[in-house]
């Protein structure tokens, strides 16, 4: 088995850091294939496009001046973050979005290639490629409208150095999506507990409560790298009907939008991105 | 590389996990019949519609108008030739439907109903309906004098939805002359080596993929033959005879008539303050005769179905006359003057026709890429004049599904709208469908208690204006 992910698995940028977490790839190396039955596994994480899409797709809508509603994300240039199979990286293309998809583990990148291949406007607007977040900053400084990190940083082993990856990669005035979950007693017995070992809705032993993020952390952490957090909403999952929605309560699943200040204003203890900084922007995503 | 995607693919032919939601998917056929690897020469649409009648038509034409459709690519297929609608002939059509408002608005939504109403229609404002076998009746008419419903000429709606469709033409191809022969079914969604899409090969060997097919192709449907959907379907022993006919005189002609004979019903629809539609539906021999019958014989059978009193009898005269005393006690306001339909003068020639009558009902609607509208979903006897209406419902209701998944970016072949589609739909149709069932049985005896329940009933029905104005909604 190790040997295995040995080959298919990239090796870290730098060894100083444990970049992506190893243990986090074994997870998702079994499951490699199975992201696009829409009753199978992932069948929560399907059913939360009909959520993060509209809240992506809206909140750009928002902040845009002029956009055709046969098209609304048209021109809009976004980094998927720990992609998968391409669940969330599909329906913001065909929103008219150029997407590109990134995930540490090869055999996401092969099933997401694969998925799109059939579809030429999909295969033309998607880009994947297995790699962390750190591979790809040098290359692509601030070069993204906008970045989705969803149910990722619950596996990222730093999430300070995540962050700042994202702030480098986005250009002034992007936008941060990030889903998650946050870390209470609750998600412990409805996130773990029921969800994972009771009725089976995540494949047991995705996630570790310990790595869970709570949302005053998160946007600490996001105001102190030059992000201004604009929205925190809570998300449920009704498992009887298999659906997501929204509520007020953020202590189980949550959505964050943070935009990255302008030009001017970098609010972080460091102004400018040094050398080490690159190389220690090690904690990349783990898949999500 | 390709061994380490073959090693992939390996892995992904493991049959997944059985799950209890799983609907069964079409066809065990899918690798056999065709290409198993789409040929990147075939076209991909996103919406394909299958049957170019008035439902399929305006699908299509509802799709390509849908701004949220905007880059999207619509095909429409229709077995016959392209028909020009330039000039309406004087005489009008034999084929007629009664539009309801809620039809009107579909049409109007996409910007069809001032077209039609640019050519010709007839609103109605009141609909009498009554029983052969006794006084009882029941009249329908709305508080503010609206329009109840529209009568048009078939044609006039293809006209219509032509004109609409030509103003897309960049978005909605229609194929003409372009008849499905076979279907190829994708296999289930996470499987990685064949074509995700539904294959279509049409008769001159062309062959189209599509995201999603919906059939509408008329009760004999094709796609849900192929798609294997059962359909629960049952053949009236009674044909209908339309004919357009011609009135002794001129009148304010704003009412729908249709008397319950117990051969079957017959309606006279308003086309203009001279001319109406007839929808006689009877035993198929009746049929015939009708049909073969001179002109002149023609027109007293029909004026005799209307004023005859043949059918009556004393006792369910008696029982009916006192329970309408009853009511005029209890509510005054709930007996109404039965009006007298017009009498007939002569029917245009060449005008008869006649076609067999039959109901049917498809136990799904959708599946995995496929989804059925109008009269391929369920048919319905046209005692209700309900038919049309239904697949318009059925279109606005589709339409609405699809419009909000593209706007979600997502998967238009998905079940999980789909299915909201079918749970919405088949919720309205199967209880109408079920009720108009009813009524032809009640309505084809002259046993006395089913003609003393349906009497009753019927003048209880008069009364309550609250149930009047739930059916008259419908």
């Amino acid at each position: 088995q190790l040997s295995l992910f040995r080959l298919t698995v990239r090796r870290p940028f730098s060894a100083s850091h444990s970049s992506v977490d190893l243990e986090e790839i074994k997870k998702f190396q079994l499951l490699a294939h199975k992201w696009w039955d829409e009753e199978g596994e992932y069948a929560a994480l399907h059913s939360m496009n009909d959520i993060r899409v509209p809240f992506i797709r809206d909140t750009l809508l928002s902040m845009s001046h002029n956009y055709h509603l046969g098209s609304p994300l048209s021109g809009v240039k976004i980094l998927d973050v720990g992609c998968g199979g391409g669940l969330l990286s599909e329906p913001l293309a065909r929103l008219g979005a150029s997407v590109t998809g990134i995930d540490p583990l090869e055999d996401n990148i092969r099933t997401a290639d694969q998925h799109k291949s059939f579809d030429p406007v999909l295969a033309k607007r998607i880009q994947y490629k297995s790699s962390s977040l750190e591979e790809i900053v040098e290359e692509s400084m601030e070069t993204f409208d906008v970045i989705v990190a969803s149910e990722v940083v619950e596996h990222v082993a730093d999430l300070e150095m995540f962050i700042k990856c994202c702030s480098q990669v986005l250009k002034p005035e992007g936008s941060l999506f990030i889903t998650t979950i946050n870390k209470t007693q609750l998600s412990y017995v409805l996130g773990i507990v029921v969800a994972e070992k009771i009725m089976g809705i995540v494949p047991e032993g995705t996630h570790e409560w310990e790595k869970f993020v709570p949302p005053e952390e998160l946007e600490h952490l996001l105001e102190s790298n030059g992000f201004s957090v604009k929205t925190v909403n809570g998300m449920l999952y009704n498992p009887l009907w298999g659906s997501w929605s929204w509520m007020e309560n953020t202590s189980l699943n949550y959505a964050v939008h943070a935009v990255k200040s302008g030009a001017q204003g970098q609010s972080g203890p460091t102004d400018a991105p040094s050398e080490t900084d690159i190389q220690q922007c090690s904690a990349t995503a783990g898949t999500a | 590389s390709s061994a380490a995607m073959a090693a992939a693919c390996g892995r992904a032919l493991v049959p997944p996990l059985a799950s209890l939601w799983a609907r069964p998917r079409p066809g065990p056929r899918a690798p056999l019949r065709g290409a198993s690897v789409a040929a990147p020469s075939q076209p991909l649409y996103d919406v394909v519609v299958s049957g170019g009648g008035m439902v399929g038509s305006a699908m299509a034409a509802a799709l390509g108008h849908d701004i949220h459709f905007h880059d999207k690519k619509i095909a429409l297929l229709e077995a016959g030739p392209r028909k020009e609608y330039d000039h309406m002939p004087d005489s009008y059509s034999n084929r007629v439907s009664s539009i309801s408002p809620g039809s009107a608005t579909l049409l109007s939504s996409f910007g069809a109903w001032d077209h039609v109403c640019s050519l010709r229609l007839k609103p109605f404002r009141r609909m009498q309906v009554w029983d052969a076998c006794s006084e009882a009746m029941i009249i329908f008419e709305k508080d503010d004098l609206d329009d109840m419903g529209y009568i048009v000429e078939n044609d006039v709606i293809m006209s219509a939805l032509t004109k609409q469709l030509d103003a897309v033409a960049d978005r909605v191809e229609v194929f003409y002359r372009s008849r499905a022969i076979g279907y190829t079914w994708p296999l289930p969604s996470h499987s990685c080596v064949t074509s995700p899409w539904v294959q279509i090969e049409l008769a001159d060997g062309r062959r189209l993929q599509t995201k999603l097919l919906i059939g509408a192709d008329g009760h004999n449907s094709v796609v849900r033959k192929e798609a294997e959907i059962k359909n629960i379907e049952h053949q009236y022993d009674q044909s209908a005879v339309v004919a357009t006919l011609h009135l002794s005189e001129a009148t304010d002609n704003n009412v729908a008539w249709q008397r319950f004979l117990p051969t079957g019903p017959i309606a006279l629809l308003p086309l203009s303050d001279t001319a109406s539609s007839l929808v006689w539906s009877t035993s198929h021999e009746h049929a015939s005769e009708l049909l073969a019958m001179d002109e002149e014989s023609f027109v007293d059978s029909i004026n005799s179905a209307f004023w005859s009193n043949i059918n009556h009898s004393d006792f369910i005269d008696t029982a009916g006359a006192l329970f309408r005393s009853a009511i005029s006690l209890l509510k005054p306001s709930g007996t109404a003057v039965r009006q007298l339909p017009p009498s007939v003068a002569k029917v245009d020639p060449e005008s008869r026709a006649m076609f067999p009558l039959g109901m049917g009902h498809a136990t799904e609607y959708v599946q995995h890429r496929v989804a059925l509208i109008g009269d391929a979903a369920h048919r319905v006897h046209p005692l209700a004049g309900q038919g049309v209406n239904l697949g318009f419902g059925d279109i606005a209701c589709l339409a609405h599904h699809l419009s909000a998944a593209a706007f979600n970016g997502s998967d238009l072949g998905s079940l999980k709208h789909l299915l909201k589609f079918e749970t919405e739909r088949q919720r309205h149709n199967v209880s109408l469908i079920a009720a108009t069932d009813l009524l032809k049985r009640l309505y084809s005896t002259r046993l006395a208690p089913l003609v003393l329940l349906r009497t009753w009933g019927l003048q209880a029905t008069n009364a309550l204006p609250p149930v009047k104005v739930r059916i008259s909604l419908y």
